[in-house]
């Protein structure tokens, strides 16, 4: 049970962005830009950051959705499964496993990311807009990750709920919207 | 030195905004409207400056935890040494109410892992008379700096050792808060 009273048909982070909706929009707009902005990073990359940082993280409800967003939008490869295993599939590109390796070090600490680890990724062709965003959408699911736990809320157990939750996630994308969650 | 390209008149998150304004107009949207505005929630802008203060002292990030020390210092009628207590993670000892250390300690668990969080944890804030909005407000700060922290030492942007910079720094936030324009900072070796 969630540590403070959130609406029952809202689980995860859902209810909590609803609960203080002042401060759900910056928030929804900074993964909106991070995730469905211009970028060099495809959406499907850049959801497989969000991803590999909430399994460090072990929060059920983000990893769950953001695996199940990735694989949607990476044709549904089931790549997400793959790279949480700590195994990149051939399927990622060089440059993405910099990336990832980056991600996994600002889930610990921000500090544990190298000058190596960065020359790596350059490397591999990585741009400095690029480092930026990985770096930064790792820290927004540190943040995510802790909100969804921190106040326990619900993670469902069912995976058809998060196979609904990545559509959405897909077709509307992070800011808010009318119905958003009529699907659910 | 910064892992990218950035313009170095400009320290720590700063550094980051000038580099990336478009993703600064919402981050600093977030403190804002969570640390600043004193309509936004009962815990006032010094009890919430502590909670960033604290959780950047945890994860060790000097920029972050130098500046939100220097902002709550200005919040709180200049007193050094509540904030000094918060940077030195002596809670204990610290000249808060004991409501605000019930949520320093749920801030510390989060910075941890929201999974650290206990129901005793929750029962011992409600028992000192915390709301559940300040539980929730005191979570989202201690979050929103575990992203913030991460995105200021990931980047490995650069943090002045002047003290006196981060006392203008707090000085200045303390009273405009977050909007507005920051001064130019003289990089030690420019």
């Amino acid at each position: 049970m969630p540590y403070i009273p959130l609406k029952e048909n809202l689980p995860g982070i859902t209810g909590l962005l609803d609960y203080r909706k002042d401060t759900a929009l910056p928030i929804r707009e900074l993964t909106q830009i991070l995730l469905r902005g211009e970028s060099t990073l495809t959406e499907g990359e850049r959801e497989l950051i969000a991803t590999v940082v909430s399994h460090g993280n072990e929060c059920a409800f983000c990893t769950a959705a953001h695996t199940a967003a990735a694989d949607l939008l990476l044709d549904g490869a089931s790549i997400a499964e793959k790279v949480k295993s700590g195994s990149e599939s051939v399927r990622v590109s060089a440059n993405m496993k910099a990336m990832l390796t980056i991600a996994r070090a600002v889930q610990k600490n921000g500090k544990l990311v190298t000058p190596e680890m960065i020359d790596e990724a350059k490397g591999e062709g990585a741009t400095d807009r690029e480092l930026h965003d990985t770096v930064l959408i790792a820290a927004l699911f540190s943040l995510y990750n802790r909100y969804v736990d921190g106040l326990a809320s619900v993670t469902p157990a069912d995976p058809a709920f998060y196979n609904r939750l990545a559509l959405i996630l897909k077709d509307k994308g992070y800011l808010p919207s009318e119905n958003r969650y009529a699907d659910l | 030195m910064p892992h990218i390209d950035l313009p170095s008149e400009y320290p720590g998150i700063r550094s980051l905004f000038m580099y990336s304004p478009e993703t600064a107009k919402p981050l600093n949207d977030l403190v804002q409207t969570l640390l600043h505005d004193p309509e936004t929630s009962t815990l006032t802008p010094g009890e919430r400056e502590l909670i960033a203060t604290y959780t950047s002292s945890l994860n060790e990030c000097k920029y972050c935890a130098s500046t939100h020390g220097a902002i709550a210092k200005h919040h709180l009628n200049g007193n050094v040494r509540v904030v000094q207590d918060i940077l030195q993670k002596n809670i204990h000892k610290a000249e808060v109410s004991d409501k605000l250390k019930a949520l320093l300690h749920i801030a510390a668990k989060v910075q941890d892992s929201g999974k650290s969080v206990s129901p005793a944890d929750i029962s011992e804030a409600k028992e000192q008379g915390a709301t559940d909005k300040e539980i929730h407000d005191t979570v989202l700060i201690a979050a929103a700096f575990s992203m913030f922290n991460r995105y200021v030492d990931g980047l490995a942007t650069w943090a002045p050792d002047d003290a006196a910079v981060y006392d203008a720094i707090g000085e200045q936030r303390a009273r405009e808060g977050y909007l507005t324009k920051p001064f130019i900072v003289k990089h030690p070796t420019d």
